[in-house]
């Protein structure tokens, strides 16, 4: 398995790869803030015209347009390239691209596209969901993890060598490529056309105008290998059927390769690449978790509430927090200066009155998401957690048209997991369900902190969280996961007070058979509301939810 | 990236066929797309703008005016002689702002004479032409209403900052996004003609052959057009035969009486679904150069016309395709 040594050396590889042709490649993704990476990016700095975008950047700087503040001071329209104009042919710098605005990495996926610069994405998440826009992550070839990263000094990047002179991959080498992403479970076909890329860079770093099995080999290693969702499968049965490779008439100068390819070619590289599959992922992989990239980490989440809908701008004056739109002041201006001019005889390049002046104005209210947390414990009988997922896709399903979001925390044995992070997708939603396991112990205090630490993050995202806890109260699993019902009940007692203290919003929904006096002293130690149902249909679970949810909205 | 050759693109037939069908048929009301990252969406977009034939408008017609536009907008179309120019593909980035789409009051303009006059955004350069949406599904709700609403009316009115303008918009609008990712709203959802799903393709030697078409593009763009060209201008010619046969093209009683049972079989709500489908099997008839529309045509487009249309059941896990499959095969055998 992959050593630290081996990481930063990867990433020095698939950094010069990078700076070989950075266009070709799109983009190299640097994770983990450390000296390694600094050094890194300096010698890539160093190797290639590279520009930092700033973290706060919009549009008007991306792509260019007018100087307001110098307009105004000319009296005249003074223009101004954008960054993404004067990086034109070089690399932009990213710092922070975890926390890039979609609407920008959507500008820059479309420079990507249309080739006009190479990113450099410096990502300091530190969660698995904390990455960067997946429009980027998608576009780009290299994705580097340098958190574990140590020592690094005197990194220089001194690339010779021209990728035009090397040679089309042939059918074999493509056919190989081909079926170690099939191996590992990539669905794409982006990663697929970089690492062909790739593999002729490497040829070309080595001044060979031919790729070979070890190009082939790196390849695999930088850019297959850190998107893999699945490990390959360890029984020698190749994923497809493949045809023997086709012999080429052609006068291919690489006989000597040519012998040993052939079957194990590809085999070779999906050991490679599997080889150097991050730890992290590794662990994930193992527990059968693919890691939620894409879908999770990105777009759909940060964009939904953090501001609101903006509405616009409104005449005031900007203060008591209200900032001043200073576009729309412009705008309102505008159209009054050649008679304010006329009236005031002044010269001024713009007149500007108190009431032109415009503040910005969100849509206050934040998006609510309601988070279950099941108790798909033994004691809650299957047919309970039946229910449950049946109400949990209902909510959904209203979620759907009301544009709030959803998540799901399961507790049951010793252990607790976030099936679904906050989402709107009800295909998600349903295989989370689906998948959703019954049996073992009740870890009610692991699973009410799950819930409020959820809720937490789900506040810290200007979000409003609701908590749905389904479960019979009927504790067994503390909250170390030792098994006791006494100091179960303890704990669980003490998460459930922290919840209230925490002033959320609370429903308990009790799935016991016979509903007992656990489910109205939990709701009590929460401030919940209490909703005991017998024999709860689906539906009717879900307008009582409803109904609760509707009663307690604060004006 | 240079222009992918339309003709060059493996695979993908349910989404060929359905861009095709728009442009023999624009007023269906665009094309959405659903699918996974990397599986060549917007490539097919861009290629099918880049096929065809250029547009003629009034060179200084900052929305691509023709002469029927000018005479019907004379207040914004510029004039100016008749210009050839290539059909417009206007790429709508995730965070664009209402302003850029819509248009504004052109700031430069009026700082520097004090003159009101009205920017035009996105939705003028994409007149006549392609819109297309990445991700659709990730775009505020406002943007997305506004731009199916322009995109049915072929107009598009702006009432702001004391700008009165109304300017034609008439374009094929192409979505795309992953339903993984976030879902779009049934009424827009339903606001499509179209709806297609694409996947990556998982044999490997299709996988190859995109890799090697890609590889020959990017090695050297101009001969790699120059080999397809043909191919390609085959199917320009198809799409022009196809747009000119549509108006004559008759559908008969049995074909109407085919589409209405589909739609009630599968549950697709409103009459709209009956409409598309209709409309797109003529499209593709006369897209193919057929005599008639017949019920193949109509079994060709089904899936299309009508899986973004069914009821959703949340506790039913069968997929609109397979639902509709199921319904062709047991109506028509």
């Amino acid at each position: 398995m992959s050593s630290r040594g081996d990481t930063a050396h990867d990433a020095l590889l698939a950094a010069r790869l990078f700076t070989l042709a950075p266009l070709n490649f799109g983009a190299i993704i640097l994770r983990g803030a450390s000296p390694a990476r600094d050094a890194l990016v300096q010698a890539i700095g160093e190797a290639l015209p590279c520009r930092r975008l700033p973290g706060h950047v919009d549009d008007e700087r991306l792509l260019g347009g007018i100087d307001i503040a110098a307009s105004l001071s000319a009296g005249k329209p003074i223009a101004t390239k954008g960054i993404l104009a004067e990086a034109s042919g070089g690399a932009l710098i990213v710092p922070m691209a975890e926390r890039l605005d979609d609407g920008v990495a959507g500008r820059l996926a479309q420079a990507l596209d249309d080739r006009q610069v190479a990113l450099v994405l410096l990502d300091d998440g530190t969660e698995a969901e904390d990455a960067p826009p997946v429009s980027l992550t998608e576009r780009a070839a290299f994705h580097c993890d340098l958190t574990a990263s140590r020592e690094w000094r005197d990194v220089v990047i001194n690339v010779t060598g021209d990728l035009s002179a090397v040679a089309a991959l042939e059918d074999d080498a493509l056919t190989a490529l081909a079926g170690t992403a099939a191996a590992l479970g990539i669905g794409s076909l982006r990663p697929l056309l970089f690492a062909g890329e790739a593999a002729r860079g490497a040829a070309a770093l080595e001044g060979r105008n031919v790729a070979k099995r070890d190009d082939l080999e790196t390849a695999a290693k930088l850019v297959l290998a850190p998107l893999a969702t699945q490990l390959p499968s360890t029984d020698p049965e190749p994923p497809e059927d493949q045809p023997p490779p086709p012999s080429d008439p052609g006068d291919t100068p690489s006989d000597a390769e040519d012998q040993e390819r052939d079957q194990t070619l590809e085999d070779l590289m999906v050991e490679a690449a599997a080889a150097s599959i991050p730890a992290d992922l590794l662990a994930q992989l193992v527990k059968g978790q693919t890691p939620k990239r894409g879908a999770a980490g990105s777009g759909q989440k940060r964009k939904s509430g953090l501001r609101g809908k903006p509405l616009g701008a409104r005449p005031g004056m900007p203060h008591g927090g209200a900032r001043l739109a200073l576009i729309d002041t412009l705008r309102a201006a505008v159209p009054w200066q050649s008679v304010r001019r006329s009236e005031s005889g002044s010269d001024a390049p713009i007149i500007m009155r108190k009431e032109d002046l415009r503040v910005r104005r969100f849509d206050e209210k934040a998006a609510r998401v309601t988070i279950f947390a099941v108790d798909a414990s033994g004691s809650a009988a299957a047919a309970r957690l039946a229910e449950a997922k049946g109400a949990v896709e209902l909510m959904l399903a209203q979620a759907y048209v009301t544009r709030s979001e959803v998540a799901l925390i399961a507790f049951r044995g010793e252990s607790v997991e976030m099936l679904l992070p906050p989402t709107r997708s009800l295909t998600r939603a349903r295989r989370a369900l689906a998948e959703l396991p019954g049996g073992g112990g009740t870890p009610l205090a692991m699973g009410l902190n799950a819930a409020r630490e959820a809720a937490h993050a789900v506040a810290a995202r200007g979000r409003t969280p609701s908590l749905v806890v389904l479960t019979d109260g009927r504790a067994n699993i503390d909250a170390d996961g030792q098994p006791g019902r006494k100091q179960a009940g303890e704990d669980s007692q003490a998460a459930a007070k922290a919840i209230a203290r925490s002033g959320l919003d609370a429903l308990v929904v009790d799935i016991s058979a016979r509903p007992g006096r656990e489910g109205p002293e939990l709701a009590a130690a929460m401030a919940a509301r209490y909703l005991a149902l017998p024999r709860a249909d689906a539906k009717a679970l879900h307008k009582a939810i409803s109904a609760a949810d509707a009663a307690k909205v604060p004006a | 990236m240079a222009r992918f050759p339309f003709s060059a693109i493996v695979g993908q037939d349910e989404m060929k066929q359905a861009l095709l069908i728009a442009a023999v048929d624009p007023s269906l009301g665009g094309v959405m797309v659903f699918g996974d990252r990397g599986t060549g969406k917007s490539t097919a977009a861009r290629a099918l703008a880049g096929l065809l034939p250029p547009i003629t408008a009034h060179a200084n017609c900052a929305y691509g005016g023709s002469k029927e536009d000018a005479a019907r907008y004379p207040d914004v179309c510029g004039g100016g002689p008749l210009r050839k120019r290539a059909v417009p593909f206007v790429d709508l980035p995730l965070g664009a702002t209402e302003d850029r789409v819509v248009g504004s009051l052109d700031l430069e303009r009026a700082l520097r004479s004090g003159e009101k006059s009205f920017e035009p955004g996105l939705l003028a350069k994409a007149h006549r032409g392609f819109l297309y949406i990445d991700e659709i599904n990730l775009l505020e709700d406002h943007l997305v209403d506004l731009l199916l609403d322009v995109a049915a009316s072929g107009e598009n009115v702006v009432e702001r900052e004391g700008l009165s303008v109304r300017h034609p918009a008439k374009f094929v609008l192409i979505g795309s996004g992953n339903p993984e990712e976030g879902e779009l709203r049934p009424q827009l959802l339903d606001r499509f003609g179209l709806s297609v799903e694409v996947r990556t393709p998982q044999d490997i030697e299709t996988r190859v052959e995109i890799m090697r078409l890609v590889a020959a593009n990017e090695r050297d763009p101009q001969a790699f057009a120059a080999k397809w060209e043909g191919a390609d201008a085959k199917i320009l010619k198809q799409v022009a035969r196809g747009k000119s046969k549509l108006a004559k093209l008759e559908t008969g009683d049995d074909v109407l009486t085919d589409a209405a049972h589909l739609c009630m079989a599968v549950g697709a709500d409103g009459l709209r679904g009956e409409l598309t489908l209709m409309r797109a099997a003529r499209a593709l008839a006369a897209l193919k150069g057929a005599k008639s529309v017949r019920r193949e045509h109509l079994i060709a487009v089904a899936p299309s016309a009508l899986r973004h249309r069914l009821r959703r059941d949340v506790l039913d896990e069968t997929g609109s395709t397979a639902r509709i499959t199921r319904a062709v095969e047991e109506l028509f055998g």
